[in-house]
Protein backbone atom coordinates (compact mmCIF):
# COMPACT_ATOMS: atom_id res chain seq x y z
CA UNK A 1 0.00 0.00 0.00
CA UNK A 2 2.27 2.81 -1.11
CA UNK A 3 1.47 6.50 -0.82
CA UNK A 4 1.11 8.07 -4.22
CA UNK A 5 0.83 11.72 -5.10
CA UNK A 6 -1.43 12.57 -8.01
CA UNK A 7 -0.72 15.90 -9.62
CA UNK A 8 -2.12 17.85 -12.53
CA UNK A 9 0.69 18.92 -14.88
CA UNK A 10 0.77 22.27 -16.67
CA UNK A 11 -0.68 20.64 -19.80
CA UNK A 12 -3.63 19.23 -17.85
CA UNK A 13 -2.47 15.60 -17.85
CA UNK A 14 -2.29 13.70 -14.58
CA UNK A 15 1.00 12.44 -13.22
CA UNK A 16 1.69 10.05 -10.41
CA UNK A 17 4.61 10.18 -8.01
CA UNK A 18 5.42 7.20 -5.82
CA UNK A 19 7.67 8.43 -3.02
CA UNK A 20 8.71 4.96 -1.88
CA UNK A 21 10.03 4.06 -5.32
CA UNK A 22 11.05 7.61 -6.13
CA UNK A 23 9.23 7.13 -9.40
CA UNK A 24 7.39 9.67 -11.45
CA UNK A 25 5.16 8.55 -14.29
CA UNK A 26 2.39 9.96 -16.43
CA UNK A 27 -1.09 8.58 -15.77
CA UNK A 28 -2.41 7.17 -19.04
CA UNK A 29 -5.78 5.95 -17.85
CA UNK A 30 -8.04 6.52 -14.85
CA UNK A 31 -11.19 4.50 -14.23
CA UNK A 32 -13.51 7.20 -12.82
CA UNK A 33 -13.01 10.85 -13.64
CA UNK A 34 -16.48 12.29 -13.10
CA UNK A 35 -17.74 15.16 -10.91
CA UNK A 36 -19.18 12.73 -8.29
CA UNK A 37 -16.76 9.89 -8.62
CA UNK A 38 -12.99 9.98 -8.90
CA UNK A 39 -10.35 7.28 -8.59
CA UNK A 40 -10.49 3.55 -9.14
CA UNK A 41 -7.88 1.84 -11.22
CA UNK A 42 -5.14 4.02 -12.65
CA UNK A 43 -2.63 2.95 -15.27
CA UNK A 44 0.82 4.50 -15.52
CA UNK A 45 2.93 5.05 -18.62
CA UNK A 46 5.29 2.21 -17.64
CA UNK A 47 2.39 -0.27 -17.65
CA UNK A 48 1.87 -0.70 -13.89
CA UNK A 49 -1.62 -0.36 -12.45
CA UNK A 50 -2.71 0.91 -9.05
CA UNK A 51 -6.08 1.04 -7.37
CA UNK A 52 -7.23 4.11 -5.46
CA UNK A 53 -10.41 3.86 -3.40
CA UNK A 54 -12.88 6.00 -5.42
CA UNK A 55 -13.68 9.39 -3.89
CA UNK A 56 -17.15 10.92 -3.97
CA UNK A 57 -15.88 14.19 -5.43
CA UNK A 58 -13.02 15.59 -7.52
CA UNK A 59 -10.00 15.95 -5.23
CA UNK A 60 -7.98 19.12 -4.84
CA UNK A 61 -4.76 18.18 -6.67
CA UNK A 62 -1.95 17.61 -5.91
CA UNK A 63 -2.97 15.12 -3.26
CA UNK A 64 -1.22 12.25 -1.56
CA UNK A 65 -3.35 9.14 -1.18
CA UNK A 66 -3.10 5.47 -0.46
CA UNK A 67 -3.01 3.14 -3.41
CA UNK A 68 -2.60 -0.57 -3.82
CA UNK A 69 -1.34 -2.58 -6.70
CA UNK A 70 -4.15 -3.61 -9.04
CA UNK B 1 29.29 14.40 -38.63
CA UNK B 2 26.19 12.97 -37.10
CA UNK B 3 25.41 9.32 -36.76
CA UNK B 4 22.14 7.58 -37.49
CA UNK B 5 20.40 5.27 -35.05
CA UNK B 6 21.81 2.08 -36.51
CA UNK B 7 25.37 3.38 -36.21
CA UNK B 8 24.82 4.45 -32.61
CA UNK B 9 23.31 1.05 -31.78
CA UNK B 10 26.25 -0.66 -33.47
CA UNK B 11 28.62 1.39 -31.34
CA UNK B 12 26.76 0.38 -28.18
CA UNK B 13 26.90 -3.32 -29.13
CA UNK B 14 30.59 -3.07 -29.95
CA UNK B 15 31.41 -1.51 -26.59
CA UNK B 16 29.29 -4.02 -24.68
CA UNK B 17 31.06 -6.92 -26.38
CA UNK B 18 33.66 -7.35 -23.63
CA UNK B 19 31.18 -7.89 -20.81
CA UNK B 20 30.01 -11.30 -19.61
CA UNK B 21 26.47 -12.11 -20.83
CA UNK B 22 24.70 -11.17 -17.63
CA UNK B 23 26.47 -7.84 -17.33
CA UNK B 24 25.90 -7.14 -21.01
CA UNK B 25 22.17 -7.71 -20.61
CA UNK B 26 22.06 -5.36 -17.66
CA UNK B 27 24.13 -2.58 -19.20
CA UNK B 28 22.21 -2.76 -22.48
CA UNK B 29 19.17 -1.30 -20.72
CA UNK B 30 21.12 1.78 -19.68
CA UNK B 31 22.40 2.73 -23.12
CA UNK B 32 20.43 3.88 -26.12
CA UNK B 33 20.31 6.02 -29.23
CA UNK B 34 17.95 8.96 -28.77
CA UNK B 35 14.62 8.54 -30.50
CA UNK B 36 12.78 11.85 -30.68
CA UNK B 37 9.63 10.12 -31.93
CA UNK B 38 9.42 8.18 -28.70
CA UNK B 39 9.01 11.30 -26.55
CA UNK B 40 7.13 10.52 -23.37
CA UNK B 41 7.92 6.81 -23.57
CA UNK B 42 10.47 4.86 -21.63
CA UNK B 43 13.96 5.63 -22.85
CA UNK B 44 16.54 3.93 -20.66
CA UNK B 45 16.47 2.18 -17.31
CA UNK B 46 17.65 4.54 -14.62
CA UNK B 47 18.16 4.73 -10.87
CA UNK B 48 19.29 1.12 -10.55
CA UNK B 49 22.15 -0.34 -8.55
CA UNK B 50 25.51 -0.10 -10.32
CA UNK B 51 27.00 -3.34 -11.58
CA UNK B 52 29.55 -4.83 -9.17
CA UNK B 53 33.05 -4.69 -10.60
CA UNK B 54 32.65 -1.72 -12.89
CA UNK B 55 33.97 1.77 -12.26
CA UNK B 56 31.08 4.09 -11.49
CA UNK B 57 31.25 7.82 -10.86
CA UNK B 58 28.32 7.82 -8.46
CA UNK B 59 28.38 9.18 -4.94
CA UNK B 60 26.58 8.10 -1.77
CA UNK B 61 23.56 9.26 0.21
CA UNK B 62 25.82 11.23 2.57
CA UNK B 63 27.22 13.10 -0.44
CA UNK B 64 23.68 13.91 -1.57
CA UNK B 65 22.59 15.19 1.81
CA UNK B 66 25.64 16.86 3.32
CA UNK B 67 27.42 17.81 0.13
CA UNK B 68 24.45 18.97 -1.90
CA UNK B 69 21.34 19.90 0.03
CA UNK B 70 22.37 20.72 3.62
CA UNK B 71 25.99 21.75 3.21
CA UNK B 72 25.44 25.13 1.50
CA UNK B 73 23.14 26.43 4.28
CA UNK B 74 25.69 28.81 5.66
CA UNK B 75 24.53 29.75 9.14
CA UNK B 76 24.05 26.19 10.31
CA UNK B 77 26.79 23.84 11.40
CA UNK B 78 26.73 20.49 9.65
CA UNK B 79 28.37 17.76 11.70
CA UNK B 80 29.77 14.86 9.69
CA UNK B 81 28.89 12.26 12.30
CA UNK B 82 31.21 9.30 11.96
CA UNK B 83 34.84 8.77 10.90
CA UNK B 84 36.81 11.82 9.84
CA UNK B 85 37.36 11.07 6.15
CA UNK B 86 33.89 11.63 4.68
CA UNK B 87 33.77 15.21 5.91
CA UNK B 88 37.39 16.06 5.28
CA UNK B 89 37.60 14.81 1.70
CA UNK B 90 34.37 16.55 0.72
CA UNK B 91 35.16 19.78 2.55
CA UNK B 92 34.46 22.88 0.42
CA UNK B 93 35.05 20.89 -2.76
CA UNK B 94 31.78 21.93 -4.31
CA UNK B 95 32.55 25.66 -4.13
CA UNK B 96 29.18 26.77 -2.78
CA UNK B 97 29.99 30.46 -2.38
CA UNK B 98 28.48 32.52 0.42
CA UNK B 99 28.79 35.90 2.08
CA UNK B 100 29.62 36.12 5.76
CA UNK B 101 32.55 35.67 8.10
CA UNK B 102 33.62 32.05 8.18
CA UNK B 103 33.86 30.76 11.73
CA UNK B 104 31.79 33.60 13.15
CA UNK B 105 28.38 33.64 11.50
CA UNK B 106 28.93 31.36 8.48
CA UNK B 107 30.40 27.89 8.44
CA UNK B 108 30.24 26.70 4.84
CA UNK B 109 33.88 25.84 4.23
CA UNK B 110 34.58 24.41 7.68
CA UNK B 111 34.59 20.75 8.55
CA UNK B 112 32.89 19.62 11.75
CA UNK B 113 33.22 15.92 12.51
CA UNK B 114 32.81 13.58 15.44
CA UNK B 115 35.96 11.70 14.30
CA UNK B 116 34.82 8.20 15.31
CA UNK B 117 37.39 5.92 16.92
CA UNK B 118 37.16 2.21 17.69
CA UNK B 119 35.80 3.06 21.15
CA UNK B 120 32.87 4.98 19.62
CA UNK B 121 31.99 2.06 17.39
CA UNK B 122 32.03 -0.32 20.37
CA UNK B 123 30.27 1.87 22.95
CA UNK B 124 28.24 4.12 20.63
CA UNK B 125 28.79 7.74 19.71
CA UNK B 126 25.77 9.44 21.26
CA UNK B 127 27.69 10.84 24.23
CA UNK B 128 30.33 12.21 21.91
CA UNK B 129 27.63 13.86 19.84
CA UNK B 130 26.21 15.66 22.89
CA UNK B 131 29.70 16.86 23.78
CA UNK B 132 30.14 18.17 20.25
CA UNK B 133 26.90 20.12 20.45
CA UNK B 134 28.08 21.69 23.74
CA UNK B 135 31.48 22.53 22.25
CA UNK B 136 29.88 24.11 19.17
CA UNK B 137 27.62 26.19 21.39
CA UNK B 138 30.66 27.47 23.31
CA UNK B 139 32.98 28.06 20.38
CA UNK B 140 30.52 29.29 17.74
CA UNK B 141 27.64 30.91 19.63
CA UNK B 142 26.34 32.73 16.52
CA UNK B 143 25.35 29.56 14.67
CA UNK B 144 21.63 29.28 13.96
CA UNK B 145 21.25 25.52 14.08
CA UNK B 146 22.98 22.17 13.69
CA UNK B 147 22.42 19.31 11.31
CA UNK B 148 23.76 15.85 12.10
CA UNK B 149 24.80 14.12 8.89
CA UNK B 150 25.21 10.40 9.60
CA UNK B 151 28.00 8.46 7.98
CA UNK B 152 27.76 4.69 7.42
CA UNK B 153 28.90 3.40 10.87
CA UNK B 154 26.24 5.42 12.71
CA UNK B 155 23.53 3.44 10.98
CA UNK B 156 25.38 0.15 11.35
CA UNK B 157 25.81 0.41 15.12
CA UNK B 158 22.32 1.85 15.63
CA UNK B 159 23.04 5.12 17.40
CA UNK B 160 19.98 7.14 18.36
CA UNK B 161 20.89 10.53 16.92
CA UNK B 162 17.24 11.61 16.93
CA UNK B 163 17.13 11.37 20.73
CA UNK B 164 20.35 13.37 21.10
CA UNK B 165 19.02 16.00 18.69
CA UNK B 166 15.79 16.32 20.64
CA UNK B 167 17.40 16.64 24.07
CA UNK B 168 20.21 18.96 23.03
CA UNK B 169 17.95 21.05 20.80
CA UNK B 170 15.73 21.81 23.78
CA UNK B 171 18.79 22.58 25.87
CA UNK B 172 20.38 25.10 23.51
CA UNK B 173 17.08 26.37 22.07
CA UNK B 174 18.15 25.99 18.43
CA UNK B 175 17.10 23.70 15.61
CA UNK B 176 19.04 20.43 15.55
CA UNK B 177 18.26 18.20 12.59
CA UNK B 178 19.23 14.53 12.66
CA UNK B 179 19.70 13.33 9.07
CA UNK B 180 19.75 9.58 8.48
CA UNK B 181 21.82 9.85 5.30
CA UNK B 182 24.18 6.90 5.87
CA UNK B 183 26.17 6.30 2.72
CA UNK B 184 24.98 2.75 2.14
CA UNK B 185 21.38 3.83 1.64
CA UNK B 186 20.10 3.74 -1.91
CA UNK B 187 21.94 3.33 -5.18
CA UNK B 188 23.41 6.81 -5.52
CA UNK B 189 23.44 10.29 -4.00
CA UNK B 190 19.88 10.68 -5.25
CA UNK B 191 18.40 9.04 -2.16
CA UNK B 192 20.50 11.39 -0.03
CA UNK B 193 18.73 14.32 -1.68
CA UNK B 194 15.40 12.72 -0.89
CA UNK B 195 16.29 12.05 2.75
CA UNK B 196 17.63 15.59 3.14
CA UNK B 197 14.44 17.03 1.65
CA UNK B 198 12.34 14.95 4.04
CA UNK B 199 14.29 16.25 7.04
CA UNK B 200 13.92 19.82 5.76
CA UNK B 201 10.20 19.18 5.70
CA UNK B 202 9.99 17.59 9.14
CA UNK B 203 12.46 19.70 11.12
CA UNK B 204 12.43 23.09 9.41
CA UNK B 205 9.13 23.69 7.62
CA UNK B 206 6.81 21.90 10.04
CA UNK B 207 8.24 23.82 12.97
CA UNK B 208 8.04 27.24 11.39
CA UNK B 209 4.37 27.25 10.45
CA UNK B 210 3.35 30.02 12.84
CA UNK B 211 6.11 32.30 11.61
CA UNK B 212 4.73 35.44 9.93
CA UNK B 213 6.58 37.55 7.39
CA UNK B 214 5.66 40.61 5.37
CA UNK B 215 4.79 39.40 1.91
CA UNK B 216 4.45 41.01 -1.50
CA UNK B 217 2.65 39.62 -4.57
CA UNK B 218 6.05 39.07 -6.21
CA UNK B 219 7.75 36.80 -3.68
CA UNK B 220 9.63 33.87 -5.15
CA UNK B 221 12.15 31.33 -3.88
CA UNK B 222 15.13 29.99 -5.83
CA UNK B 223 15.15 26.25 -5.22
CA UNK B 224 17.90 23.83 -6.18
CA UNK B 225 20.56 26.41 -6.92
CA UNK B 226 23.66 25.71 -4.87
CA UNK B 227 25.54 28.90 -5.77
CA UNK B 228 28.44 27.01 -7.31
CA UNK B 229 30.99 29.64 -8.25
CA UNK B 230 28.27 32.24 -7.59
CA UNK B 231 25.52 30.76 -9.81
CA UNK B 232 22.64 31.72 -7.55
CA UNK B 233 23.81 35.33 -7.45
CA UNK B 234 23.92 35.67 -11.22
CA UNK B 235 20.41 34.14 -11.35
CA UNK B 236 19.08 36.25 -8.52
CA UNK B 237 19.97 39.58 -10.12
CA UNK B 238 17.97 38.64 -13.21
CA UNK B 239 14.91 37.74 -11.17
CA UNK B 240 15.23 40.93 -9.14
CA UNK B 241 15.63 43.00 -12.29
CA UNK B 242 12.33 41.75 -13.67
CA UNK B 243 10.68 42.93 -10.46
CA UNK B 244 10.45 39.80 -8.34
CA UNK B 245 11.49 39.60 -4.71
CA UNK B 246 13.69 36.61 -3.95
CA UNK B 247 12.76 35.60 -0.41
CA UNK B 248 14.77 32.41 -0.09
CA UNK B 249 17.67 30.61 -1.70
CA UNK B 250 17.57 26.82 -1.32
CA UNK B 251 20.27 26.24 -0.44
CA UNK B 252 23.27 28.04 -2.00
CA UNK B 253 24.16 31.06 0.17
CA UNK B 254 20.97 30.25 2.10
CA UNK B 255 20.16 30.61 5.78
CA UNK B 256 17.77 28.68 7.97
CA UNK B 257 15.61 31.80 8.36
CA UNK B 258 15.17 31.91 4.57
CA UNK B 259 14.15 28.28 4.49
CA UNK B 260 11.53 28.94 7.15
CA UNK B 261 10.08 31.67 4.92
CA UNK B 262 9.85 29.20 2.04
CA UNK B 263 6.16 28.29 2.30
CA UNK B 264 5.10 31.96 2.26
CA UNK B 265 6.26 32.66 -1.32
CA UNK B 266 4.00 32.93 -4.36
CA UNK B 267 6.07 30.72 -6.63
CA UNK B 268 8.91 28.28 -6.18
CA UNK B 269 11.45 28.34 -8.99
CA UNK B 270 13.31 25.05 -9.32
CA UNK B 271 16.64 24.86 -11.05
CA UNK B 272 17.92 21.44 -9.98
CA UNK B 273 14.77 19.39 -10.21
CA UNK B 274 16.45 16.13 -9.26
CA UNK B 275 17.63 17.22 -5.82
CA UNK B 276 14.80 19.47 -4.66
CA UNK B 277 11.57 18.43 -6.37
CA UNK B 278 10.58 16.62 -3.16
CA UNK B 279 10.31 19.73 -1.02
CA UNK B 280 8.61 21.62 -3.85
CA UNK B 281 5.98 18.92 -4.15
CA UNK B 282 5.45 19.05 -0.41
CA UNK B 283 5.03 22.83 -0.42
CA UNK B 284 2.62 22.59 -3.33
CA UNK B 285 0.43 20.04 -1.60
CA UNK B 286 0.55 21.43 1.91
CA UNK B 287 0.84 25.20 1.44
CA UNK B 288 -0.48 25.54 -2.12
CA UNK B 289 2.72 27.10 -3.47
CA UNK B 290 3.05 26.26 -7.18
CA UNK B 291 6.46 25.45 -8.62
CA UNK B 292 8.05 25.90 -11.99
CA UNK B 293 11.21 24.55 -13.54
CA UNK B 294 13.52 27.02 -15.23
CA UNK B 295 16.89 26.98 -16.96
CA UNK B 296 19.41 29.81 -16.95
CA UNK B 297 22.17 28.28 -19.06
CA UNK B 298 22.80 30.18 -22.29
CA UNK B 299 20.92 33.22 -23.64
CA UNK B 300 18.25 31.27 -25.56
CA UNK B 301 17.16 29.36 -22.46
CA UNK B 302 17.53 32.43 -20.23
CA UNK B 303 15.14 34.42 -22.41
CA UNK B 304 12.74 31.51 -22.62
CA UNK B 305 12.79 31.02 -18.84
CA UNK B 306 12.44 34.70 -17.98
CA UNK B 307 9.38 34.91 -20.24
CA UNK B 308 7.95 31.74 -18.71
CA UNK B 309 8.45 33.05 -15.17
CA UNK B 310 7.05 36.46 -16.07
CA UNK B 311 3.97 34.87 -17.64
CA UNK B 312 3.05 33.61 -14.18
CA UNK B 313 2.85 37.18 -12.86
CA UNK B 314 1.10 40.35 -14.08
CA UNK B 315 1.85 42.66 -17.01
CA UNK B 316 4.27 44.94 -15.16
CA UNK B 317 6.58 41.96 -14.62
CA UNK B 318 6.13 40.82 -18.22
CA UNK B 319 7.01 44.29 -19.52
CA UNK B 320 10.06 44.44 -17.27
CA UNK B 321 11.15 40.98 -18.42
CA UNK B 322 11.11 42.18 -22.02
CA UNK B 323 13.18 45.22 -21.00
CA UNK B 324 15.71 43.03 -19.24
CA UNK B 325 15.91 40.67 -22.21
CA UNK B 326 16.50 43.60 -24.58
CA UNK B 327 19.12 45.08 -22.26
CA UNK B 328 21.10 41.88 -21.98
CA UNK B 329 20.86 41.14 -25.66
CA UNK B 330 23.41 43.89 -26.19
CA UNK B 331 25.64 42.15 -23.72
CA UNK B 332 25.46 38.61 -25.07
CA UNK B 333 25.31 39.17 -28.82
CA UNK B 334 28.95 40.35 -29.02
CA UNK B 335 29.96 37.29 -26.96
CA UNK B 336 28.30 34.93 -29.41
CA UNK B 337 29.83 36.89 -32.30
CA UNK B 338 33.28 36.51 -30.76
CA UNK B 339 33.22 32.88 -29.67
CA UNK B 340 30.89 31.21 -32.16
CA UNK B 341 33.42 31.30 -35.02
CA UNK B 342 35.98 29.68 -32.70
CA UNK B 343 33.67 26.91 -31.45
CA UNK B 344 31.18 26.29 -34.24
CA UNK B 345 30.63 22.69 -35.24
CA UNK B 346 32.65 21.25 -32.33
CA UNK B 347 31.31 18.06 -30.79
CA UNK B 348 30.64 17.76 -27.07
CA UNK B 349 30.07 14.75 -24.84
CA UNK B 350 28.49 15.30 -21.45
CA UNK B 351 28.29 13.13 -18.38
CA UNK B 352 27.21 15.00 -15.28
CA UNK B 353 24.85 14.53 -12.33
CA UNK B 354 21.11 14.88 -12.40
CA UNK B 355 20.33 18.07 -14.26
CA UNK B 356 23.13 19.52 -16.34
CA UNK B 357 23.25 16.84 -19.04
CA UNK B 358 20.07 18.45 -20.35
CA UNK B 359 20.26 21.99 -18.94
CA UNK B 360 23.61 23.04 -20.43
CA UNK B 361 22.78 21.80 -23.94
CA UNK B 362 21.19 25.16 -24.82
CA UNK B 363 24.33 27.05 -23.85
CA UNK B 364 26.50 24.84 -26.08
CA UNK B 365 24.06 25.16 -28.95
CA UNK B 366 24.08 28.95 -28.63
CA UNK B 367 27.80 28.72 -29.39
CA UNK B 368 27.13 26.50 -32.39
CA UNK B 369 28.40 23.34 -30.72
CA UNK B 370 26.82 19.93 -31.12
CA UNK B 371 26.03 17.40 -28.38
CA UNK B 372 27.01 13.90 -29.52
CA UNK B 373 26.45 12.07 -26.25
CA UNK B 374 24.87 12.84 -22.91
CA UNK B 375 24.06 10.98 -19.74
CA UNK B 376 23.42 11.22 -16.05
CA UNK B 377 25.05 9.69 -13.01
CA UNK B 378 21.95 9.42 -10.86
CA UNK B 379 18.92 10.59 -12.84
CA UNK B 380 15.51 8.94 -12.70
CA UNK B 381 13.24 7.99 -15.59
CA UNK B 382 11.54 11.41 -15.65
CA UNK B 383 14.88 13.13 -16.27
CA UNK B 384 15.43 11.03 -19.38
CA UNK B 385 11.89 11.78 -20.55
CA UNK B 386 12.79 15.47 -20.33
CA UNK B 387 16.11 14.93 -22.10
CA UNK B 388 14.71 13.29 -25.25
CA UNK B 389 13.34 16.50 -26.82
CA UNK B 390 16.54 18.43 -25.95
CA UNK B 391 18.97 16.36 -28.01
CA UNK B 392 19.03 15.40 -31.67
CA UNK B 393 17.88 12.07 -33.00
CA UNK B 394 20.38 9.20 -32.66
CA UNK B 395 22.45 11.00 -30.02
CA UNK B 396 24.06 8.51 -27.68
CA UNK B 397 22.42 8.44 -24.24
CA UNK B 398 24.02 6.63 -21.33
CA UNK B 399 22.89 6.14 -17.75
CA UNK B 400 25.41 5.58 -14.93
CA UNK B 401 28.04 4.94 -17.60
CA UNK B 402 31.04 2.91 -16.47
CA UNK B 403 34.61 4.18 -16.77
CA UNK B 404 35.32 1.65 -19.50
CA UNK B 405 32.24 2.49 -21.57
CA UNK B 406 32.79 6.24 -21.40
CA UNK B 407 36.39 5.86 -22.52
CA UNK B 408 35.37 3.63 -25.44
CA UNK B 409 32.56 5.97 -26.47
CA UNK B 410 34.98 8.89 -26.44
CA UNK B 411 37.46 6.95 -28.57
CA UNK B 412 34.80 6.20 -31.18
CA UNK B 413 32.79 9.41 -31.18
CA UNK B 414 35.96 11.55 -31.08
CA UNK B 415 34.37 14.54 -29.31
CA UNK B 416 36.22 17.86 -29.34
CA UNK B 417 35.27 18.49 -25.73
CA UNK B 418 34.11 16.38 -22.81
CA UNK B 419 32.23 17.80 -19.85
CA UNK B 420 32.10 15.49 -16.85
CA UNK B 421 33.32 15.21 -13.28
CA UNK B 422 36.71 15.24 -11.63
CA UNK B 423 36.96 11.43 -11.70
CA UNK B 424 36.91 11.51 -15.50
CA UNK B 425 38.94 14.66 -15.92
CA UNK B 426 42.51 13.40 -15.80
CA UNK B 427 41.82 10.24 -17.82
CA UNK B 428 40.54 12.26 -20.74
CA UNK B 429 43.19 14.94 -20.46
CA UNK B 430 45.82 12.22 -20.63
CA UNK B 431 44.03 10.83 -23.68
CA UNK B 432 44.48 14.27 -25.23
CA UNK B 433 40.82 15.28 -25.18
CA UNK B 434 39.98 18.80 -23.99
CA UNK B 435 37.95 18.51 -20.81
CA UNK B 436 35.83 20.73 -18.56
CA UNK B 437 34.79 19.66 -15.09
CA UNK B 438 31.08 20.48 -15.21
CA UNK B 439 30.15 19.77 -11.58
CA UNK B 440 31.85 22.79 -10.04
CA UNK B 441 32.85 24.55 -13.28
CA UNK B 442 36.55 23.67 -13.05
CA UNK B 443 37.30 26.36 -10.45
CA UNK B 444 35.53 28.93 -12.64
CA UNK B 445 31.95 30.17 -12.81
CA UNK B 446 29.30 31.36 -12.43
CA UNK B 447 27.70 29.91 -15.57
CA UNK B 448 24.07 30.83 -14.82
CA UNK B 449 22.40 33.85 -16.38
CA UNK B 450 23.65 36.24 -19.04
CA UNK B 451 26.69 37.19 -16.98
CA UNK B 452 27.54 33.54 -16.52
CA UNK B 453 27.25 32.84 -20.24
CA UNK B 454 30.16 35.23 -20.93
CA UNK B 455 32.34 33.19 -18.56
CA UNK B 456 31.04 29.91 -19.98
CA UNK B 457 31.91 30.91 -23.56
CA UNK B 458 35.38 32.11 -22.54
CA UNK B 459 36.07 28.90 -20.61
CA UNK B 460 34.99 26.63 -23.45
CA UNK B 461 37.18 28.52 -25.91
CA UNK B 462 40.10 28.57 -23.47
CA UNK B 463 39.90 24.80 -23.04
CA UNK B 464 39.11 23.72 -26.56
CA UNK B 465 41.46 26.00 -28.46
CA UNK B 466 44.28 25.73 -25.98
CA UNK B 467 47.64 25.37 -27.80
CA UNK B 468 48.64 22.54 -25.43
CA UNK B 469 46.55 19.98 -27.35
CA UNK B 470 49.00 20.17 -30.29
CA UNK B 471 51.95 19.51 -28.03
CA UNK B 472 50.98 16.03 -26.87
CA UNK B 473 53.52 14.25 -29.09
CA UNK B 474 57.15 14.74 -28.09
CA UNK B 475 59.14 16.62 -30.77
CA UNK B 476 61.45 13.62 -31.38
CA UNK B 477 58.43 11.35 -31.92
CA UNK B 478 56.87 13.53 -34.58
CA UNK B 479 57.10 12.15 -38.14
CA UNK B 480 60.31 13.15 -39.91
CA UNK B 481 58.44 14.67 -42.85
CA UNK B 482 57.19 17.53 -40.79
CA UNK B 483 60.69 18.29 -39.56
CA UNK B 484 62.08 18.34 -43.09
CA UNK B 485 59.40 20.80 -44.03
CA UNK B 486 60.37 23.06 -41.17
CA UNK B 487 64.04 22.98 -42.19
CA UNK B 488 63.25 23.71 -45.81
CA UNK B 489 60.60 26.23 -45.05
Amino acid sequence: MPNVMIRKEADGALSCYIAKKDLEEAVVAIEFDEPERWGGEIELADGTCYYIEPLSEQPQLPKTMRARRA
Amino acid sequence: MSMDKAETQALISEVLEVYPDKAKKDRQKHLTANDTDAAGKKCVTANRKSLPGVMTARGCAYAGSKGVVWGPIKDMIHISHGPVGCGQYSRAGRRNYYTGTTGVNSFGTMNFTSDFQERDIVFGGDKKLSTIVDEIETLFPLHKGISIQSECPVGLIGDDIEAVAKVKGKEIGKTIVPVRCEGFRGVSQSLGHHIANDTLRDYVLDKSEEKEIETTPYDVAIIGDYNIGGDAWSSRILLEEIGLRVVAQWSGDGTIAELENGPKVKLNLIHCYRSMNYISRHMEEKYGVPWMEYNLFGPTKCEESLRKIAAFFDETIQAKAEEVIAKYRQQWEPIVAKYKPLLEGKKVMLYVGGLRPRHVIGAYEDLGMEIVGTGYEFAHNDDYTKTIPEVKDATLIYDDVTGYELEKFAEQLKPDLIGAGVKEKYIFQKMGVPFRQMHSWDYSGPYHGFDGFAIFARDMDMTLNNPCWDKLTAPWKKPAVEEAMVVNG
